[in-house]
């Protein structure tokens, strides 16, 4: 991990005892904190519902900081008071000297155009639009001319690979494409603060760690200072040049993701991340990778020989319709069917191990152990999910031991 | 006998009350009566006199195409529409019928000029919505017939006084519908408006409004077919079209002529509810 020298770094967002409550007098609560009372206490007290505790952060410009902790931890809603989508009751947010709580209507609405872009986790795509038109959307708030916004949306929409699909409304994509577009209409304003609400956690498992990729690398281009919301610590770890682990209402501790795992300063975060070098915590779902090639059933000992050639393999596993799994062809079998003219289910091998995707990777890991083939991954319904071969588990253990 | 212990507490004057203001609107209001009277007159009269004076052929090939269009290129839709039409037109109530169409594109007009408006409002504000909710309860479950009888007050008789008893019918479907489209639409769609910079009409115009058109499009079909029902029972305050056939139909208790008008109303209502339901799935992709 990259050696963060924090004091050449410039403060981007500074974060001062913030506190939002939740209710009707939220005076009180405030009172009440600061004597020191504790959300559960005020809660019973005063009915008012404290979502953020005196919280207190800097990030620095050009970071992916990541806001991580459980359901309910008051992570987005600390998210969305840094552009004010929640009014804070109490502290100041510092965005480049500017205190973003003491803004009037304008300067509100000129921060949020110029200065920061938000993505959602249910993408929140206008359905009316083309891919275009919502990543234009933005810049047509701000009254650019249509010529002018366009060109800078088709920028976007390059910039996140989507170029081709500008005409498609956003119910023909895909949920990870999807994500993109919104990915771009946030890039499409070149505001400098990102802002990304649990941003991945609406795709599948593939995808997700796909657009992770995807958002490091894109990062490298655009080099914006990105405040990224997850529960999943996987993904804070991967993504996250600090992370502040919250809990309650607070923010437990801030550091890069090696400070956390070796130096956990209080209990919570020794219990957050104990689980991190445990193999228990992942299972197939996370280890496995596109159930790529796959040959059908009904085609011939050719095209499976082709398909193992093209990929470089010595097995593929067979489907019948719809990805239901059938078994494993090796390709000694498959020269052997090719030379006596045989079809596939003959030489199809049916008894080998297969796990579902809950199944832990501990279970997973003796089976590609002693076994030189890959292991398929199979839903409730009989279809191939995915595929874990050795070198996936071991990559994904790594990944995890920081 | 009957139990008449109630009857020492004197009657409380609610009906002797309502006429009280209805004379009062009447004296102090007159004025404004006959200038909305007046306006609501050339308006009906101008729909309907178009309507009379294009041949009838031509109505029909443009319902027909509305049908072939709305539907994306279906060509049953037109063909039944046509058929319907050449059957009014049989029957010889062409100009009954158009009466009618005119009373009923005139009522739902005015009616969703001051719905959709009313609606979004609602949607923005939880006080307009609570008191807003009451009244269209109660002008939802009046029976219909009760509104003739303000709207003879107030504007005599006539087709006038027969819109304004459609208008106030016609109307809480479409401010019911509206502001539920607004306040049913994800709460991030709504965040993404504000949390790029738009102003609350940018965020009306360019998100609430068109994500909830297939709701609002609901609303508009369902005002349509209401109004179509009230102007048929307009007629019995002199509101002109094929209901006043039914009437003298009933009063006759002349079968064949009633039936006849019934059916062409039937025929206008299944058209103007299919155009007007298939433009609610053509703007709900």
């Amino acid at each position: 991990m990259e050696d963060l020298d924090n004091d050449n770094k410039k403060v981007k967002v500074e974060v001062r005892n913030l506190v939002k409550v939740f209710g009707s007098k939220p005076e009180k609560a405030v009172e009440l904190l600061k004597e020191g009372k504790s959300k559960a206490e005020i809660l019973d007290a005063t009915q008012q519902n404290v979502a953020l505790n005196n919280v207190s952060f800097d990030v620095y410009e050009g970071e992916i900081f990541v806001l991580m902790g459980l359901s309910g931890c008051g992570k987005s809603t600390l998210l969305r008071c840094l552009n004010r989508l929640v009014e804070p009751t109490s502290g100041s947010i510092l965005v480049d000297g500017d205190d973003i709580p003491k803004m009037n209507e304008e300067e509100l609405l000129n921060f949020r155009r110029h200065r920061i872009g938000m993505v959602f986790q249910s993408f929140a795509l206008l359905p009316h639009r083309t891919i275009l038109d919502n990543v234009a959307f933005p810049l047509e708030v701000q009254g650019m001319p249509q010529e002018d916004r366009h060109k800078k949306a088709g920028e976007a929409i390059e910039l996140v690979g989507l170029a081709g699909y500008e005409n498609s409304l956003p119910s023909e994509l895909s949920g990870g494409m999807q994500q993109r577009v919104g990915l771009a209409r946030a890039l499409a304003g070149d505001n400098d603060i990102l802002l990304m609400d649990e941003a991945f956690s609406a795709l599948d498992p593939l995808i997700r760690r796909e657009m992770q990729d995807e958002l490091l690398d894109l990062q490298e281009r655009v080099n914006k200072t990105i405040i990224f919301v997850s529960h999943d610590l996987d993904e804070a770890l991967k993504l996250g040049d600090r992370i502040a682990l919250m809990k309650d209402g607070t923010v437990v501790q801030v550091g890069t993701a090696e400070d956390i795992l070796t130096n956990p300063e209080t209990k919570y975060v020794e219990k957050f991340v104990e689980d991190v070098d445990m193999a228990k915590v992942l299972s197939a779902r996370d280890v496995m990778k596109r159930p790529e090639p796959l040959v059908s059933i009904n085609s011939g000992p050719n095209n499976a020989l082709h398909l193992m050639e093209e990929f470089g393999i010595s097995s593929v596993f067979a489907v019948a319709k719809h990805r239901k799994y059938e078994g494993l062809i090796l390709v000694d079998d498959a020269t052997e069917a090719k030379k006596k003219g045989l079809g596939l289910e003959t030489i199809i091998k049916k008894d080998i191990p297969t796990v579902t995707p809950d199944t832990p990777v501990t279970e997973i890991i003796p089976l590609v152990a002693d076994s030189g083939i890959p292991i398929p991954v199979i839903d409730d319904e009989g279809k191939v999910k995915g595929i874990i071969i050795k070198g996936s588990v071991l990559a994904a253990l790594s990944r995890m031991e920081v | 006998m009957a139990d008449q212990s109630y009857a020492i507490f004197p009657k409380i004057p609610v009906g002797e009350a309502v006429e009280y203001i209805v004379d009062w609107i009447d004296t102090y209001f007159g004025w404004l009566l006959d200038a909305i009277s007046f306006i609501l007159d050339i308006f009906v009269s101008v729909i309907q006199d178009v309507l009379l004076f294009i041949p009838s052929f031509i109505i029909i090939l443009i319902l027909a195409a509305a049908g072939w269009y709305v539907t994306d290129r279906d060509w049953k839709m037109p063909v039944l529409i046509a058929a319907g039409l050449l059957l009014v037109q049989n029957l010889r109530l062409w100009p009954e019928a158009m009466e009618t169409l005119a009373l009923v594109i005139s009522s739902a007009f005015v009616a969703l000029v001051i719905a959709i408006p009313l609606g979004i409002a609602a949607s923005r504000s939880d006080t307009v919505d609570r008191l807003l909710r009451p009244m269209l309860d109660f002008m939802q479950t009046m029976p219909s017939f009760v509104y003739l009888i303000p709207a003879v007050i107030f504007f005599g008789l006539g087709n006038v006084p027969g819109m304004i008893a459609t208008v106030i019918f016609a109307m809480p479907p479409a401010i019911r519908l509206t502001n539920l489209g607004i306040r049913q639409i994800p709460k991030e769609l709504n965040e993404v408006a504000d949390s790029f910079g738009a102003t609350p009409n940018q965020k009306l115009v360019k998100v609430q409004l068109p994500v909830a058109l297939p709701t609002i499009m609901a609303g508009i079909n369902q005002c349509i077919m209401l109004a179509l029902s009230m102007t048929v029972i307009a007629s019995m305050i002199g509101a002109g079209g094929l209901g006043l056939n039914v009437l003298i139909g009933i009063q006759r208790v002349d079968i064949g002529m009633g039936f006849e008008a019934g059916l062409a109303i039937v025929i206008i209502a299944i058209i103007l509810d299919r155009l007007s339901q298939n433009v609610v799935k053509s703007t709900g992709q």
